[in-house]
């Protein structure tokens, strides 16, 4: 910061470096000072505490930040939080509500054994119900036949599932154990 | 029994499953507290010279830092055991990315920033980071890694070589490999008064706390080292690497705690890597099949740090019967980043070139592979002449056929099209040693009924938790759930780390014999138990090291299936399947997984992994993983592990082997052979990516000269 900005008047922010941000996290509002640099996963897990979404890569590489904002699978670590003002964010902790029964999501990956030292598991988990809500909402993958009909849901083959979760990165190599997962939880 | 056999091997869920699945597990970045400070490394930029001078002024003058280590004013340390933990003790620059200095700063920004603003200024030396078969500065080292002798030899392998009815002899090369365990290296460290307590990504916490206690005069009691969960390691994070000694250094400096977790980008400099290895295969068979001579020969490099040998020749001394054996390792130094362990050291690359030999060696003699490995399996220990203590590598092979539709297959080459795609099928053996290590463990039993087990063990994603519960209620004839268990704490006594797929083995062992002598003292004890319980405790040293008469390791069979595009040049694994002998599997459930994650980073490693050695700028040029080419969910189609039922008395209480490291070994070369299957071409380099395998489809369609344009 310059001097210039130290002798401005009152009525300019006080520091051009952060601005005031809401977000809604897991159904909670939660007003900030926000570091313009700081991204919305850096937010999650220094500011709210909330150290579920992971950094794998911190360069949308790996999906171990996946979370939810305003309900589309998102890299966290690609988007400053500060761009964020008035989003809804849904986080793994936020997946299952409030009560002790886990999101059906979640069990399927317990049931399916879907992981292994679990660093990328909550990535996997937002995007699999990312994905489920993309599918469901008619949005095409690589692999969709080109003849399914325009905004129709796409029904979720095994292909489909792997190349929909191609995103999230699992070095332990739990990947069948996570499509058998996803698999379950099919509507 | 029947208590004993219904726990030991049944597929048990994870016990920390579901902290897991809910984001509530919590890693070594995650131990926050009020005034925790961030701080990032800052790597040197050449590659090879040393540090002439540090501005650290920029980085001081922005918001929020708080200090910039560097060699200048950091505080000296005592000498490590691993010379790469020796950061910023002076301004020398072994290799590009060695760390140079560290901004610590109230926040991630700050630190980031801070990082990027020091100006560092270098004299530089000429470097050499190239590695040849033919390189001046190759030399015979006294042993490699695991303590393996350099160089063995039985019969005359030359002589014999000259008089084979059939030879084969090729070369093979492997690039350098990254671990990439999703969790980056990541330490958080506080210091109490001149007690010292790290959360630490580390396979093991007890060489954490000793390298720590060497480094900063401390007697070990004063420092506590935990890895409550760790975002897998494959042998990255099997010692201590820079990131927890920077982070103690920047805590004591600061007063607060710290938290350093490497970029990603920065790990493959700092963390290890699997090293290139250059092969040559020379074997020899008789006009039955049956080898006359096999001569492994291995060149890789290490860094002028400290001396590492990938002991990629190491499996040809267990693998197959022959009358003349030679297997020698020979290692240059180089300027290049330091490498150690990754998932298999030694076995994955050297089972590469071996099985793909075999393979070759098949095709030369017209015998079946599967065949030409069960014609070769020897009676004892080739190298040592030991005896096994179990070896069932050809049950592994007939069970694997079987499963696989092995005996439909059309053993010509490019006999399958479906079309514009080659479909080809392979096989390779897989071998890992047994080890095991010293450890301690307690177990007591509580009025309630409950017993709380302790040991030092990591989970780093293998179940260890879990499986250890298992061995415990075995020991003590009591239900799982009332078995409560304890890792991860240097605290709690000496252990092993996770690694040489020795962990349930040394670990197991120890909780194993506590247990049983606490279900012994229980036998004996009348009446209610005291308020404190009653504990055993055990201590194997000396007695799970003990030297075995029997030569001891577990072994698999692999079968891959592949397509080749011939209009891409992309290979696609459409089935891997991998059975195995392990001994007893311990957890079903936990074991598929580990068999599977293996299976699938040697899926990588045939068609994706690739690390290439800038010789201008002398750093690794894929860094990150957008250019290091993991598996995705895409390239993982049909994978399958089984194991054979294998009883082996002479292991340790639960008969089992190690299962973390097998799953890799033979993916590669049954990937390959597969793909040669497919084309009739033989790919001796990997990663079999598609520019390599297009290239090799036009020479074939299109013999030299005739491309023409």
């Amino acid at each position: 910061m310059d001097s210039q900005h130290e002798s401005a008047p009152a009525t300019r922010p006080p520091d051009s470096s952060r601005s005031e941000t809401t977000l809604r996290v897991n159904g909670k509002p939660h007003t900030l000072t926000v570091d313009h640099r700081r991204v919305l996963l850096d937010l999650l897990r220094e500011d709210l505490g909330l150290a579920g979404a992971k950094k794998g890569c911190d360069h949308g590489q790996c999906g171990a930040c996946t979370v939810l904002v305003d309900g589309r699978r998102v890299n966290s670590c690609l988007l400053f939080a500060v761009a964020l003002d008035g989003c809804e964010i849904t986080t793994v902790e936020g997946l299952a509500g409030d009560g002790e029964e886990l999101h059906p999501v979640q069990r399927a990956f317990l049931d399916r054994d879907a992981f292994q030292c679990g660093y990328c598991t909550p990535g996997q988990i937002c995007s699999a119900v990312g994905a489920l809500a993309e599918a469901a909402a008619g949005h095409p993958s690589h692999v969709t036949d080109p003849a399914t009909p325009s905004g129709e849901p796409v029904a979720l083959s095994r292909e489909e599932i792997r190349e929909r979760l191609s995103g999230n990165l699992c070095r332990c190599g739990a990947y069948p154990h996570i499509a058998d997962a996803v698999e379950d939880v099919i509507p | 029994m029947t208590a004993t056999d219904a726990v030991l091997g049944a597929p048990v869920e994870r016990r920390e499953g579901r902290e897991k699945v809910t984001g509530t597990a919590r890693y070594a970045a995650e131990f926050d507290a009020p005034g925790r400070a961030q701080a990032w490394p800052v790597p040197a930029t050449v590659a090879r010279g040393r540090v002439t001078g540090v501005d650290s002024a920029p980085a001081l003058a922005l918001p929020g830092v708080l200090a910039v280590l560097t060699h200048e004013n950091a505080s000296r340390l005592g000498e490590p055991d691993d010379p790469t933990l020796a950061v910023l003790q002076g301004p020398h620059v072994p290799h590009r990315g060695w760390f140079v200095g560290l901004v610590v700063a109230e926040t991630l920004e700050a630190a980031r920033a801070g990082a990027a603003a020091v100006r560092v200024t270098y004299e530089t030396e000429p470097h050499d980071v190239t590695l040849t078969a033919s390189h001046p500065g190759a030399y015979v080292p006294e042993s490699a890694n695991g303590g393996f002798a350099a160089v063995t030899k039985h019969g005359d392998p030359d002589g014999a070589l000259a008089s084979s009815a059939t030879r084969v002899d090729v070369a093979y090369s492997v690039p350098p490999l990254h671990n990439h365990p999703m969790e980056p290296h990541t330490s958080t460290a506080h210091w109490d008064g001149d007690r010292l307590t790290v959360h630490s990504s580390s396979q093991g916490t007890t060489a954490v706390q000793k390298e720590l206690a060497r480094m900063f005069g401390l007697p070990e009691d004063r420092i506590t080292v935990r890895a409550e969960h760790v975002g897998g390691g494959f042998g990255s994070k099997g010692t201590p690497r820079p990131e927890v000694v920077l982070a103690a250094m920047a805590a004591r400096e600061t007063g607060r705690r710290v938290t350093v977790a490497l970029p990603r980008r920065y790990l493959p400099a700092v963390v290890g890597h699997r090293a290139p290895t250059l092969h040559r295969l020379r074997l020899g068979a008789d006009t039955d099949g049956r080898l006359t001579s096999l001569v492994h020969e291995v060149t890789t490099h290490t860094s002028r740090v400290k001396e590492f040998v990938e002991q990629a020749a190491v499996p040809a001394r267990v693998m197959y019967g022959t009358p003349a054996l030679r297997t020698a390792h020979r290692v240059a130094a180089l300027d290049v980043p330091t490498p150690s362990w990754m998932r298999a050291p030694g076995e994955c690359p050297g089972m590469y070139a071996l099985e793909s030999a075999m393979d070759e060696l098949a095709a030369e003699l017209g015998v079946d592979p599967v065949e030409l490995r069960i014609r070769n399996e020897p009676e004892t220990e080739p190298d040592s002449g030991k005896p096994f203590s179990s070896r069932h590598l050809v049950e592994c092979l007939r069970e694997g056929a079987r499963r696989f539709g092995w005996e439909d297959r059309d053993p010509r080459p490019r006999s399958r099209t479906d079309g514009p795609l080659l479909i080809g099928s392979g096989v390779a053996s897989a071998t890992y040693p047994v080890l095991v290590s010293p450890c301690v463990a307690a177990a007591r039993a509580l009025p309630d009924g409950g017993f709380l087990v302790r040991v030092n063990a990591t989970d780093i994603g293998t179940g260890a938790r879990t499986v250890l519960a298992q061995v415990a209620a075995d020991a003590l004839g009591a239900p799982l759930d009332r078995v409560r268990i304890e890792v991860a704490d240097s605290g709690i006594g000496f252990a092993p780390m996770a690694g040489g797929s020795s962990g349930t083995a040394s670990w197991g062992s120890a909780v194993h014999e506590a247990c049983a002598r606490l279900a012994g003292r229980l036998a004996e004890h009348s009446g209610p138990l005291p308020d404190e319980g009653i504990t055993a405790e055990a201590d194997t040293s000396g007695t799970a090291d003990a030297e075995s008469p029997y030569a001891r390791h577990a072994f698999g069979a692999h079968f891959a299936e592949v397509t080749v595009d011939t209009v891409s040049g992309e290979v696609r694994v459409r089935r891997l399947l991998g059975v195995f002998a392990a001994g007893r599997i311990l957890n079903a459930r936990t074991a598929r997984s580990q068999f599977i994650g293996g299976l699938t980073m040697g899926l990588g490693m045939a068609l994706t992994e690739d690390s290439t050695m800038d010789p201008v700028f002398g750093d690794f040029v894929e860094r990150d993983l957008a250019s290091y080419h993991v598996p995705a969910h895409a390239d993982v189609a049909n994978l399958e592990a089984h194991w054979v039922d294998e009883q082996d008395a002479h292991l340790n209480p639960m008969g089992s082997k190690g299962i973390g490291e097998i799953g890799i070994v033979g993916s590669a070369a049954a990937v390959g052979n597969a793909v040669h299957h497919a084309t009739g071409i033989r790919f001796r380099e990997l990663p079999l990516t598609p520019d390599r395998v297009l290239t090799a489809l036009l020479e074939h369609e299109h013999p030299a000269g005739m491309l023409g344009v």
